[in-house]
C-alpha cells in the first residue's frame, strides 16, 4: 500500500480512474504488470510521466495475449505510433478497452480497428483473408477461405460496396450475443 | 483524428439526452470528416460561397465576445484560438445553408466551448464574475454542465490516453474555475456547498467500489480457470461462487434470527424432554459412529427443528421464537426467489434478439468465436481446432444444407438412445424406491448393519455417479453440435436426479404418515407414564415428588427431525462422493496416466485413459440439486445452510485445485454465453419443486407433540393466527381475518390472471412494433442502396429531396423507437445509431491512409460544386458512398 503514492501521485491515480474502468488497486496491479515485463526499462516512480515504451516482443509475450492470434494488431491499434510499442498509457488503454465494463460501443470501434490490418479504414476481403488464416491457422483450402469471407460480406456489408465500413460492422457486432463475452481480456 | 473521434464522442453524450440535437450531430459529423485537413477544406469548399465563413467567423466572435474580451489580449492564444476558429468556420460554411443551420450551430458553439474554447480567456474574466448577466450565467452552467458530463464518460471516449488525460485536466480545471462564480450571492456558498458535497460524494463512490470489487472472492482462481479451460468451466464456477454468496444470506439470516437466539436465550440443554438424550441412547450417544449419522447430540442440538421449544417468547428481549421461526422458513424461499429471478432478468437484459443470430452466421464466426480470455497454449490449440471445425460446417451446410446422407440411420440412432435413456431413468427411479421402502423395514428391526442402514445414501449417490456418465455414452450415438447435446445431457441428467429425489421425498411421507398414526398411541403413552409416576403409591406423601428426569419421559419419534437428519445424511453423503470421485476419477487417473506413461506400452496420454475432461453438465446439476436439498431441509434443520456453505467452500477450492491439477480442456469447446440462464432456469424449477414439499407439510400436516417450536399446534401456520391475536390490535386481527376470507382472495387471484395476461399481451404487441420498426427500416436501407446505384445517372437535386425525405424518416424511425421501447437496451439503440452514425463511421479511418484522405476531401466529379455541401449535410453517408464508389477496388 505504501508504494503506491511513491508510483503515482494521488491525482494521476485520480484520473487514470475516471479515464479508464479500472480501480485503484487495479491500476497499481496492471502498472506492475508493465513493469515487470521490462524491469530494466520502467522506473518505479511515474510521477514525472517519463516516456519509457516497452517494445511488442515483450507486450506480445505477456501470457494474456501470447495465445491470442490478433496480439499483433491489438498492440499496434493501442500504441501511439502503430508499431506495437508500448508506453504505460497505452497498455492502460488496451485493458482497460478489453476490461468487462467496458461498453459495446468502445469495444465495437476497437474491434473494428484491430480487424482492419491494413488501417484504411474498411475491412476489406483482404482484411477478412487475413483474419480467417489466423484464426484457424491457415487449415482452410483457399477457396473456402474464399467463399468465406464472400458469405461475410454477404451478411455484413449493408451498403453494398465489397467491404465493411465501420457503420456494417457495428451494425453487425451489436447483434452478436457473444461479442461482449469474448471480447475481453481479464487482468 | 482528433476532430472525428471527437465527434463521435459528442454524438454519444447528445443523443442521449436530448434528439433534437441530432440535425446538429450530425453535422458535425461531417464536420469532424472534413476537419481532417483545414487546407484543402479552404480549396474545396471555400471558393464557391467567399462570404459565408466571414459570417460564420463573426459569429463564433460574437458569441465568445462577453466572455472573451480580455483574453484576445494574450496575442499568442488568440492565433491559436483563431486559426481553430478559422478552421471550424470554414467547415461549418461547407456544411449547409446558414440561415437554417444557424440555431444549430449555435447551440453547437455553445457545445463546443467547453472543450476546445475553454481558454485562459474565460478564465481570467472570472475575476469579474459578479456582473455576469444572467444568460452568460446560464451559458456558464451549462458549460459547466457539459465538462461534468464529460469527466463522468471520459472513459467512454475511443481517444488515446495522453488525449484522454489532457481534455480531462482541461474539463476538470474548468469546472473547478466557474463553479464557483455560479450562484450569486446568497445562493453562491449553498452552491459551492453542494459541489462540495457532490464532489465527496463521487469520491466515496468509487472508494465503495474499490472495496466492493476487493470484496469478490477467488477473482483470479476463476481467471486462471478461465483462461486455461475456457469461459464455459469457468461459467461453472461462477456459479459456485454466486450459490456461495446466497448460501452466506440465507445462513446469516437463519443463524441470526433462529439459532443464536435459542441457543442464548432459550431454555439450556436437559432442562425439557425434547432437548435432553433420553435414557436408552445415553450411553452411546458420543460414539463417533452414532454422532456421524447425526443422531446423539447432535439430533437434540439446536441444528434440528425437535430441540426448539414452544414457549411463545423467550428471554428478556420477549423475542417471539415460533414466529421467528416461521417467518425465516418462509423468508429463506422468499429471498431465493427473489434473488433467482432478478440475475434471470439482469442477464436477459444483456441478451441481443436472437433472431438475428441466423443472419450473421459466418460474420459472427468470424469475428466473435475467438474467446479473447484464452491465455494456454493447450487451450489455443482446441479452440483453433474448434474453430476451423465450425467453418468447416458452415461452409458444408451452406454449400448443401438440404442433403443428409443417413437421416435415417441418424433418427433410428436418436430414437433408440431415448429408449435407452428412459429405461435407464425408470429404473433408477424403481430401485430408488425399492430401497426406501427396505429401509423403513430395516428402520423397524433391531441391530441393523452400517450398509443397511445407510442404503438409501448409497444407492442414490452411486446412480448420481454412474448414471451421468452412462447417459454421456448413449449420447454419442446421437451425434448432436455439442451445445445441443450439452442440453439433452443436462436435461437427461434434471430428469434423473428429480424422478430420485421425488422418489425419496414420496417414500419419505409415507415414513412421515406412518410416525403420525403412531403419534397418537405413543402421546397416551407419555400421558400414562407422567400420570403414573406423579400418583403411584409408595412415595412419602408429606414431600413433593422430584419430577421425573426430563431424559426419562417417553416420547414421540418427531417426524420433523427425522426429516432433517435425512437431508442433513443425503447432503454429506452427496459431498463425500463427490470429493471421492474428483480424487479417484481424476486425481487418480490423471496420476496414473501421468506416470505410468514412462513403461507402458501405448501412449496413455493420447490413447484410452487419457485425462478427464471437467464435467460441467454433471458438476452443475450436482449444485442445483444440493441447492434444492438445502431448501427443502432448511426448515428441518437450520443446521443445514451452515453444513452447506461449509460444502461450497471447499469444494470451491477443491475444485479449483482438481481442475488445474488433473482435467485437460474440452476437445470441442464452446462458449457458455447463454447456459447462464439456463443454468438459473433449472435452479428456479428446482426451487419451486423444493418450495411444494415444504408447503405442503406447513400446511396440512399436523406437528409433533412433542417437539419442535409448533407443538401443540394443530398445523404450523397457526403460529400466525396466535401472533396476530394476541401481540396485534383486534382491529388488525379482524383486518386479517378478512383479508384470508376465500371471497377476497378468489378474485385477488383473478386480478393477478389479468394483469398477467394484461402484460403479456402488451410485451408481445411492443415486440411486435419492434419487429416491425425494424424491418421498416432495413426496407429503408434497401432503398437506400438502390437510390445509390442508380444515383450516378440522376440529377442531383432529386437525389437531394429524397434522401432528405428518407433523413427525416430516419429521425421519425429513432423517435418512434424511443419512445415505444422504454428499456435502452443496446439492442433498440442500434436503428438510432444507425441513423445518426454512418457520418461519422464510413468516414472513420479515411484520414490514416494518405490516398484515402484525399479522396475523402476531394468532390466527387459530376456533382455540382453548391449542391454538394447541402447534399453531405442532410445526408453524410452519401458521399461517403460516393467516395467509395470512385475508389478503385480492392
Amino acid at each position: 500500500m505504501g508504494n503506491k503514492q511513491t508510483v503515482f501521485t494521488h491525482e494521476q491515480l485520480e484520473a487514470y480512474q475516471d479515464c479508464t474502468f479500472f480501480t485503484r488497486k487495479e491500476i497499481m496491479r496492471l502498472f506492475y504488470r508493465y513493469q515487470d515485463l521490462a524491469p530494466q526499462l520502467v522506473p518505479l516512480d511515474y510521477t514525472s510521466c517519463p516516456d519509457v515504451k516497452v517494445p511488442y516482443e515483450l507486450i506480445g509475450s505477456m501470457p494474456e495475449l501470447k495465445d491470442n492470434p490478433f496480439r499483433q494488431r491489438i498492440a499496434q491499434v493501442f500504441s501511439e505510433d502503430g508499431d506495437g510499442h508500448m508506453t504505460l498509457d497505452n497498455f492502460l488503454d488496451m485493458f482497460s478497452v478489453m476490461s468487462e465494463m467496458a461498453p459495446r460501443d468502445l469495444k465495437a470501434y476497437y474491434a473494428f480497428k484491430i480487424y482492419d490490418f491494413n488501417n484504411d479504414g474498411y475491412i476489406c476481403a483482404w482484411d477478412l483473408e487475413q483474419t480467417v488464416t489466423k484464426l484457424t491457422r491457415g487449415e482452410l483450402s483457399a477457396e473456402e477461405v474464399s467463399l468465406v469471407c464472400e458469405r461475410v460480406l454477404d451478411e455484413a456489408d449493408g451498403d453494398h460496396d465489397g467491404r465493411l465500413s465501420l457503420e456494417d460492422f457495428q451494425n453487425m457486432i451489436l447483434r452478436a450475443p457473444d461479442f461482449l463475452s469474448t471480447f475481453h481480456i481479464r487482468i | 483524428m482528433s476532430h472525428r473521434l471527437k465527434g463521435r464522442g459528442e454524438e454519444g453524450d447528445r443523443s442521449g439526452r436530448r434528439p433534437s440535437r441530432k440535425q446538429a450531430a450530425r453535422a458535425e459529423g461531417a464536420a469532424g470528416r472534413r476537419g481532417a485537413q483545414p487546407g484543402q477544406k479552404e480549396q474545396a469548399g471555400g471558393s464557391p460561397r467567399p462570404g459565408s465563413p466571414r459570417r460564420k467567423q463573426a459569429e463564433c466572435r460574437r458569441h465568445l465576445e462577453p466572455l472573451g474580451e480580455q483574453g484576445r489580449s494574450s496575442a499568442e492564444r488568440t492565433s491559436k484560438g483563431r486559426r481553430k476558429r478559422d478552421g471550424r468556420a470554414s467547415l461549418k460554411k461547407q456544411r449547409a445553408p446558414p440561415k437554417t443551420e444557424k440555431e444549430v450551430s449555435r447551440q453547437e458553439e455553445m457545445w463546443k466551448r467547453p472543450k476546445k474554447h475553454r481558454p485562459p480567456s474565460l478564465a481570467s474574466s472570472a475575476s469579474g464574475a459578479e456582473c455576469l448577466s444572467e444568460e452568460e450565467r446560464a451559458r456558464i452552467l451549462e458549460q459547466v454542465e457539459d465538462s461534468k458530463k464529460l469527466i463522468a464518460t471520459m472513459r467512454n471516449k475511443p481517444w488515446p490516453m495522453t488525449k484522454k488525460l489532457r481534455e480531462l485536466r482541461e474539463a476538470q480545471e474548468f469546472v473547478e474555475k466557474y463553479e464557483g462564480v455560479l450562484g450569486k450571492g446568497k445562493g453562491k456558498r449553498l452552491y459551492a456547498y453542494r459541489m462540495l458535497v457532490a464532489k465527496k460524494w463521487v469520491k466515496f463512490k468509487r472508494d465503495f467500489d474499490n472495496f466492493k470489487t476487493q470484496c469478490i472472492p477467488w477473482e483470479m482462481k476463476i481467471k486462471d480457470i478461465e483462461s486455461h479451460f475456457g469461459s464455459s468451466v469457468a461459467s461453472y464456477f461462477i456459479f459456485l461462487r454466486w450459490m456461495y454468496g446466497v448460501n452466506l444470506v440465507l445462513f446469516g439470516l437463519i443463524f441470526g434470527l433462529v439459532i443464536i437466539p435459542e441457543v442464548l436465550m432459550g431454555v439450556p440443554y436437559g432442562s425439557i424432554p425434547r432437548k435432553t438424550v433420553p435414557r436408552a441412547e445415553e450411553e452411546k450417544a458420543m460414539d463417533f459412529s452414532v454422532l456421524w449419522d447425526f443422531e446423539g447430540y447432535i439430533k437434540y442440538s439446536a441444528l434440528f427443528y425437535g430441540y426448539y421449544n414452544n414457549q411463545r417468547t423467550i428471554g428478556w428481549l420477549r423475542y417471539r421464537l415460533p414466529m421467528a421461526y416461521f417467518m425465516v422458513g418462509v423468508s429463506v424461499f422468499g429471498y431465493s426467489l427473489m434473488i433467482v429471478i432478478r440475475s434471470m432478468a439482469s442477464n436477459t437484459q444483456g441478451r441481443a434478439s436472437d433472431g438475428e443470430s441466423a443472419n450473421f452466421t459466418f460474420s459472427f464466426k468470424m469475428f466473435t468465436s475467438w474467446d479473447y480470455l484464452i491465455g494456454n497454449s493447450e487451450t489455443a490449440d482446441n479452440k483453433y481446432a474448434s474453430i476451423t471445425t465450425s467453418f468447416k460446417e458452415s461452409i458444408v451446410d451452406e454449400q448443401e444444407s438440404n442433403k443428409e446422407e443417413n437421416i435415417h440411420l441418424t433418427r433410428f440412432l436418436r430414437v433408440l438412445a431415448n429408449f435407452l435413456i428412459i429405461c435407464c431413468l425408470c429404473g433408477s427411479g424403481y430401485l430408488i424406491y425399492f430401497v426406501v421402502k427396505r429401509s423403513q423395514e430395516f428402520s423397524k428391526m433391531q441391530n441393523v448393519s452400517w450398509y443397511e442402514r445407510n442404503e438409501v445414501e448409497i444407492v442414490m449417490s452411486l446412480l448420481g455417479m454412474f448414471c451421468p456418465p452412462l447417459f454421456e455414452t448413449i449420447a454419442a450415438l446421437e451425434n448432436y453440435h455439442p451445445r445441443v447435446g450439452l442440453k439433452w445431457q443436462l436435461g437427461r441428467i434434471f430428469a434423473l436426479f428429480l424422478g430420485n429425489l421425488y422418489t425419496f421425498l414420496l417414500a419419505l411421507m409415507d415414513d412421515v404418515h406412518l410416525k403420525l398414526s403412531n403419534e397418537e398411541t405413543i402421546k397416551n403413552i407419555t400421558h400414562w407414564t407422567l400420570f403414573n409416576y406423579y400418583n403411584s403409591s409408595g412415595w412419602n406423601e408429606s414431600v413433593p415428588r422430584p419430577p421425573l428426569h426430563p431424559a426419562d419421559v417417553p416420547r414421540g419419534s418427531c417426524w420433523e427431525t427425522a426429516v432433517g437428519i435425512e437431508f442433513m445424511r443425503l447432503t454429506v453423503s452427496d459431498m463425500l462422493v463427490t470429493y471421492i470421485t474428483i480424487l479417484l476419477g481424476d486425481f487418480l487417473r490423471a496420476c496414473f496416466v501421468r506416470f505410468m506413461n514412462y513403461c507402458w506400452c501405448w501412449d496413455l496420454e493420447a490413447g484410452f485413459p487419457s485425462y478427464a475432461e471437467f464435467d460441467i453438465s454433471g458438476n452443475v446439476l450436482g449444485l442445483i440439486f444440493n441447492q434444492g436439498m438445502i431448501w427443502m431441509g432448511s426448515f428441518y434443520a437450520p443446521g443445514l445452510v451452515g453444513i452447506n456453505v461449509l460444502r461450497l467452500l471447499t469444494s470451491m477450492y477443491f475444485q479449483c485445485w482438481a481442475v488445474m491439477s488433473s482435467n485437460v480442456p474440452h476437445e470441442r469447446m464452446f462458449k457458455a454465453s447463454r447456459s447462464n440462464n439456463f443454468y438459473m432456469g433449472l435452479l428456479l424449477l428446482v426451487l419451486f419443486l423444493s418450495l411444494l414439499p415444504v408447503a405442503y407439510t406447513i400446511m396440512s400436516l399436523p406437528p409433533s407433540f412433542d417437539c419442535g417450536p409448533f407443538s401443540g399446534k394443530n398445523r404450523m401456520y397457526d403460529v400466525i393466527h396466535e401472533t396476530i391475536e394476541n401481540d396485534f390490535p383486534t382491529f388488525l386481527g379482524k383486518i386479517f381475518a378478512f383479508l384470508a376470507n376465500p371471497g377476497l382472495i378468489i378474485p385477488a387471484i383473478l386480478l393477478m390472471f389479468l394483469a398477467i395476461y394484461y402484460l403479456n399481451s402488451v410485451s408481445k404487441s411492443l415486440s411486435r412494433a419492434n419487429a416491425q420498426l425494424r424491418k421498416k427500416i432495413q426496407a429503408l436501407r434497401v432503398v437506400e442502396k438502390s437510390h445509390k446505384s442508380v444515383k450516378g445517372r440522376r440529377s442531383t437535386a432529386e437525389s437531394e429531396d429524397t434522401a432528405k425525405d428518407a433523413s427525416q424518416n430516419a429521425t421519425q424511425l429513432q423517435l418512434t423507437e424511443e419512445g415505444t421501447t422504454p428499456h435502452p437496451a443496446s439492442q433498440n439503440q442500434t436503428p438510432g445509431k444507425k441513423a445518426q452514425d454512418p457520418g461519422t463511421s464510413s468516414s472513420a479511418s479515411g484520414t490514416t491512409l494518405p490516398a484515402s484522405r484525399h479522396l475523402s476531401g476531394a468532390q466527387p466529379p459530376g456533382v455540382r460544386p453548391d449542391s454538394g455541401p447541402a447534399r453531405s449535410q442532410t445526408h453524410p453517408w452519401r458521399s461517403a458512398s460516393g467516395k467509395s464508389a470512385l475508389r478503385p477496388p480492392h
